[in-house]
């Protein structure tokens, strides 16, 4: 083989011999040189959590000097209280924005579930248990519907799930069984991965969007939007208002529902920060791509999430059937908004990967004695709603500041 | 004794529709070397990679390892069998942490009931094992093993990337254009930690479309050709230009497979 040219050299190029003497130290923070606002920011960046808390801890503070009884017993108990509902919705959809998704349904999710509750125990035969296992059952089969659209568009558990609604109703069923009987059916046709999926990935605000108006058309159909009265509870099933029930810590009463909030927290907090599922939600909410190449089933992921938040969402259901005392199929009409108001002010970003799920309880409780401070003092009720929505805006103006950490 | 191949591909075939991406495209990586694989844009140096990956599944043609035949049908496959990709996106999640990116998808879980009921993440043993993997390799001028992707700069992802890489491979490493996204200084500490790599013994594959890198640091060059291999040359017999000439069509391949010393051709 002629070489018309001599072989090439091996090692560095001419041009790169220069390097050996350059400066050997890796690009590194200037540490010495920050200013205590930059610092500041690196902290905020480092920690999701703290923004919240500063902003709770001063808001107590401004409102126990302007209201004199802000701080009593009594109304720091009544602002838990207040927030039980919302600090559960909001916990599942904390997990949902993780993901860089959004679900528009926990609230209608949460209704659905209750409703199958409350009529099967106290219209139905079904012992109280039972009722409230199936409540669950329906708000998981909710979660993994939504799921299923955002990742691969499995019909067939949704047309098992229809099928059963038409034989069961032909059979002269009641519509109170046909109900949760077919999405139970789906839920358990999609645990088997049977049949084809169309492979088409659609977004979540859409799909939720659409699905808030079903689950909310289905609870009307279900409940023929008649409310199961607090007697009818109180003499049948009882159980159901378990998280309704008071007990007295130090002179301040609080429901079994706060501490249910307060544990549905901690155990979603063990399980993002603590599992390799939690990291994998981190993973897929900040790029999912990259997550899929480093070895994680996103798929996967993503429909553990939407169906974990449907089974929050029926939980926070039967608490709120110990808090609002009555089953009603019109109630938490704004559930959606205030949980999401309750994960942007507790700095989770809407943009997914970045967050706490604590973020979201101070997040709300922020929302709670806002609204508390300002009617103590004698403030409008919408002057309370235009302070809420102030918080929202400069919210996620910190969120987007804070995000800016490379600079 | 002669040298058998970590890798070989026989008549690797992939169609799209009526576009045949790689036409019976034939393969070898033999142990301890860097063999570089060129080619013109579109002549399908990226699906055989793929393949080789698990990324893409052939439609005709055989893949062995160790002279196993195997079919691998996700890129997890291809990981379990010991093969890593540096990809050229890096695959990082930005928000996580060095040693969460290092254990991705593969978390050390704690010993006893913590770990297999309550799957508690051990995160002091995957931050040891994270820094230790980095200062193996020089690379522990970052801050904290703890500090987000995000803060560290391109060479410094590059650096973490490859560390994931070299850290759990047992067969192989591809690495996907390392270099293209890099500065001078930067690009030199990677190819630094490319021949660092392969002093361990571990077979790479490198896909780069900068000959003086090329040059540098390949034992052997794959140049791909119009959908298939058009010829194996040894860096040291022919000159860049000579090597871009035999890619373009300009010069007539050499005849032979260029192979590493010892080794036969099955």
């Amino acid at each position: 083989m002629a070489k018309d040219q001599p072989p090439t050299q091996r090692g560095p190029q001419e041009f790169e011999q220069v390097l050996e003497e350059s400066a050997s130290e890796v690009a590194s923070f200037e540490v010495h040189d920050s200013s205590p606002l930059a610092r500041f920011h690196h902290f905020l960046h480092a920690n999701p959590t703290a923004a919240p808390v500063v902003v709770l801890v001063v808001s107590c503070l401004v409102f126990g000097l302007v209201a004199d009884n802000f701080f009593s017993a009594f109304n720091l108990s009544l602002i838990i209280q207040q927030v039980t509902i919302i600090g559960i919705l909001g916990a599942a959809q904390t997990l949902v924005i993780l993901t860089a998704g959004i679900d528009l349904s926990v609230a209608a999710i949460m209704v659905l579930s209750y409703m199958v509750m409350a009529r099967l125990a106290v219209q139905g035969d079904v012992p109280t248990l039972l009722a409230i296992v199936i409540g669950l059952a329906v708000g998981l089969a909710c979660g993994l519907f939504n799921g299923s659209l955002v990742t691969r568009t499995r019909l067939v558990p949704v047309a098992v799930a229809v099928l059963t609604w038409v034989l069961l109703y032909s059979f002269g069923m009641p519509i109170l069984y046909i109900v949760p009987l077919g999405m139970i059916a789906g839920v358990a046709v999609g645990w088997f991965s049977f049949g084809p999926a169309l492979e088409v990935r659609l977004p979540p605000f859409i799909v939720t969007l659409g699905a808030w108006s079903i689950f909310f058309a289905l609870n009307l159909w279900y409940s023929q939007s008649e409310t199961i009265r607090s007697q009818d509870i109180d003499a049948t099933a009882p159980l159901l208002k378990l998280f309704g029930v008071r007990v007295e810590i130090l002179g301040a009463q609080f429901t079994l529902g706060s501490f249910l909030m307060i544990g549905i927290f901690i155990v979603l907090w063990y399980a993002l920060n603590w599992t390799a599922w939690g990291r994998a939600v981190y993973a897929v909410g900040d790029d999912k791509d990259a997550a899929e190449l480093s070895g994680i089933r996103t798929d996967r992921v993503l429909l553990s999430v939407y169906g974990a938040a449907g089974l929050i969402c029926a939980i926070g259901g039967w608490a709120a059937i110990g808090r609002v005392g009555s089953a009603s199929p019109q109630s938490f009409y704004e559930g959606n908004l205030d949980a999401i108001t309750a994960v942007v002010i507790g700095g989770t970003s809407l943009f997914g990967g970045r967050g706490a799920v604590f973020g979201t309880l101070f997040g709300a409780l922020i929302v709670g004695v806002f609204r508390s401070g300002l009617k103590l003092g004698g403030v409008d009720v919408l002057w309370q709603t235009f302070a809420v929505g102030l918080l929202i805006i400069v919210a996620v103006a910190m969120d987007q500041w804070i995000r800016r950490v490379s600079a | 004794m002669s040298l058998k191949p970590v890798m070989t591909g026989r008549g690797l075939t992939k169609r799209y529709g009526r576009v045949t991406a790689m036409d019976r495209a034939d393969f070898e990586l033999y142990p301890g070397e860097i063999l570089a694989i060129i080619g013109d844009n579109g002549a399908g140096k990226s699906t055989l990679v793929k393949a080789l990956c698990g990324a893409v599944q052939i439609d005709e043609g055989e893949i062995r390892l160790d002279g196993e035949p195997i079919h691998f049908s996700s890129p997890m496959d291809a990981r379990d069998a010991g093969i890593e990709t540096v990809y050229q996106n890096l695959a990082l999640s930005p928000a996580l942490s060095i040693a969460d990116n290092m254990f991705l998808g593969r978390e050390l879980y704690k010993e006893g009931v913590a770990g297999s009921v309550f799957r508690m993440l051990d995160k002091k043993r995957m931050r040891d094992f994270a820094r230790e993997k980095l200062t193996e390799l020089g690379l522990m001028t970052v801050q904290s093993i703890t500090q987000a992707v995000e803060t560290l700069s391109g060479g410094q992802r590059q650096g973490v990337a490859v560390a994931r890489a070299a850290a759990f491979a047992t067969r192989f490493v591809i690495m996907d254009e390392p270099t293209a996204a890099l500065g001078v200084k930067e690009s030199r500490r990677v190819l630094e930690l490319i021949l660092d790599v392969k002093a361990r013994g571990m077979p790479i594959v490198l896909i780069s479309h900068n000959m003086p890198h090329v040059f540098e640091v390949a034992d052997r060059i794959h140049i791909h050709r119009l959908s298939r291999r058009h010829a194996v040359i040894r860096p040291q017999d022919f000159s860049m230009s000579d090597a871009v000439a035999i890619m373009t069509g300009a010069k007539e391949a050499p005849a032979e497979i260029a192979l590493p010393e010892g080794a036969v051709l099955h």
